[in-house]
């Protein structure tokens, strides 16, 4: 177990900055500095980042639309039930003929393999926590409030981005760090559809029953969901309006004194 | 290998001519929700208990379930195979891992929802403990109970796919053998069936909890 472990750490201080493979003939193999795990970090941001983006630049204005309008309520159920029973393995597995054919029938994509399938499921993962959190934050916003606005004479776009998405805000943000971590998470499985990412390590692992790059894998994978989770978790503390935070301790505290 | 991919998306006849192996790998993939429900359940039940009981260990139960239930499902699995190596029982221990938060929480908030009268008139009627736990608190709790058994059902079903990598995985078997032979219509029926199970599964609980608790339903139609 400890000789384990001590593989596992040796394999993290040497393994950054590429891999090197003994073949069973004696022969050693550097694979270069892109299958070192600080690439295959990179490479896991980027595909996480992408498509995060480009479920939040369609996810977030519908949500915001709908809940606005209070329309819709029905489709945002089936929304949350449909992404729930959805596999994420079969989602990344769906995306890879897809973006073949997509490829196949367009000039300008180079390959349907790779990032573009993984994107394409990342990015359709993404898409359900978003949208409900921003619908259910803003239509979840107190009618008063809103009333007041209208009775001021605000105008509805403004209603909506001067006052329901800042007060929904802690709620988007939430929706935004469930889709970033699953992301994170998931993204592993692009490995299968012959992307890069941290999977790499586990799934080549799992093909040559290699334990200590399987174990070493799985650190990086976990290692970076935390982040992501601490990371979106900062962003969110930082970002919702001062007057709707909840208060801190000291606040409390003063405010009692 | 691109050319393959240019044949039909989803070809029927082959899954009709495929039926015995679907069966198969659609009741595996029932048990190996059963197992990591059944257990899972188990376990939460005891922790659930133990919570109860001593509220003090309730923060640090949510925290240690809430850390495995935030694990991502591949690293979860690949931590476990170098120790059990690509077994049943590394698909199980990662399932039933995950359904513990939902459970435990559900279970909990559940008991902790019961009108304290009742429990005061149950204890004034001479009910012990134990005998209070099973006969009002678990059935009165049940509608939150089987809330939170639906939720990990339906995301169980789904992970039992994943575990196709380690050589498990239920439907999970058809994704991963389209992927690698760039069949789409494994892919489809994979997923597909994945969706329909988990569905019905969650379907099949509502049914239940109708059955096990008449009491609600009485007055719902009342």
């Amino acid at each position: 177990m400890i000789d384990f472990l001590g593989e596992v750490v040796r394999w993290l201080v040497e393994t950054w900055d590429g891999l090197v493979l003994t073949q069973p003939g004696g022969a050693v193999i550097d694979q270069g500095f892109r299958s070192g795990y600080v690439w295959r970090i990179w490479e896991h941001v980027q595909v996480s980042g992408a498509a995060l983006l480009a479920a939040t630049l369609i996810a977030l204005p519908l949500g915001a639309y709908f809940g606005h309008t209070g329309k819709g309520g029905f489709a945002v159920v089936s929304v949350v039930n449909i992404g729930r029973a959805l596999p994420s393995f079969g989602i990344v597995a769906l995306a890879l003929p897809i973006t073949i054919g997509l490829a196949d029938a367009l000039p300008f994509i180079s390959s349907g393999l790779g990032f573009l399938p993984t994107f394409v499921a990342l990015f359709a993962l993404a898409l359900p926590p978003i949208f409900t959190n921003t619908y259910a934050g803003v239509q979840g916003v107190n009618p008063e409030t809103v009333e007041a606005a209208r009775g001021m004479g605000v105008t509805e776009g403004r209603i909506l981005r001067e006052v329901e998405l800042p007060i929904a805000s802690p709620v988007i943000l939430a929706g935004i760090r469930v889709s970033a971590v699953q992301v994170v998470a998931t993204a592993p499985l692009g490995a299968l559809v012959a992307y890069g990412g941290l999977g790499r390590y586990i799934i080549d692992g799992f093909a040559i029953r290699d334990d200590v790059q399987i174990f070493a894998g799985a650190l990086l994978v976990a290692g970076l969901s935390v982040i992501t989770e601490l990371l979106f978790s900062w962003v969110e503390r930082r970002v919702v309006p001062h007057g709707i935070r909840p208060a801190t301790s000291r606040e409390v505290r003063r405010a009692a004194a | 290998m691109i050319g393959q991919s240019t044949g039909p998306f989803f070809r029927w006849d082959w899954v009709f001519s495929h039926l015995d192996l679907v069966w198969e790998k659609v009741v595996e993939h029932l048990v190996l929700t059963g197992v990591a429900l059944g257990v899972g359940m188990a376990l939460s039940l005891v922790l659930s208990v133990l919570a109860l009981r001593w509220r003090r260990t309730y923060t640090p139960i949510t925290w240690v379930t809430g850390a495995l239930y935030s694990i991502p499902s591949l690293a979860l699995f690949a931590f476990l195979v170098p120790i059990t190596g690509f077994t049943l029982l590394t698909a199980e221990i990662g399932l039933v891992s995950y359904t513990l938060l939902i459970l435990i929480r559900n279970i909990v908030a559940g008991i902790d929802g019961i009108d304290p009268a009742v429990r005061e008139s149950a204890i004034g009627m001479g009910y012990g403990r134990r005998r209070l736990f099973l006969e009002i608190e678990l059935p009165l709790a049940l509608p939150v109970i089987i809330a939170g058994l639906r939720i990990a059902a339906v995301t169980t079903i789904g992970l039992v796919t994943v575990t196709a990598l380690i050589g498990q995985g239920g439907v999970g078997f058809f994704i991963l053998r389209g992927l690698s032979r760039f069949f789409s219509t494994e892919i489809v029926l994979g997923t597909a069936l994945s969706v329909i199970l988990a569905v019905s599964v969650d379907l099949a609980l509502v049914l239940v909890e109708r059955a096990l608790s008449p009491w609600a339903r009485r007055r719902a139609s009342a």
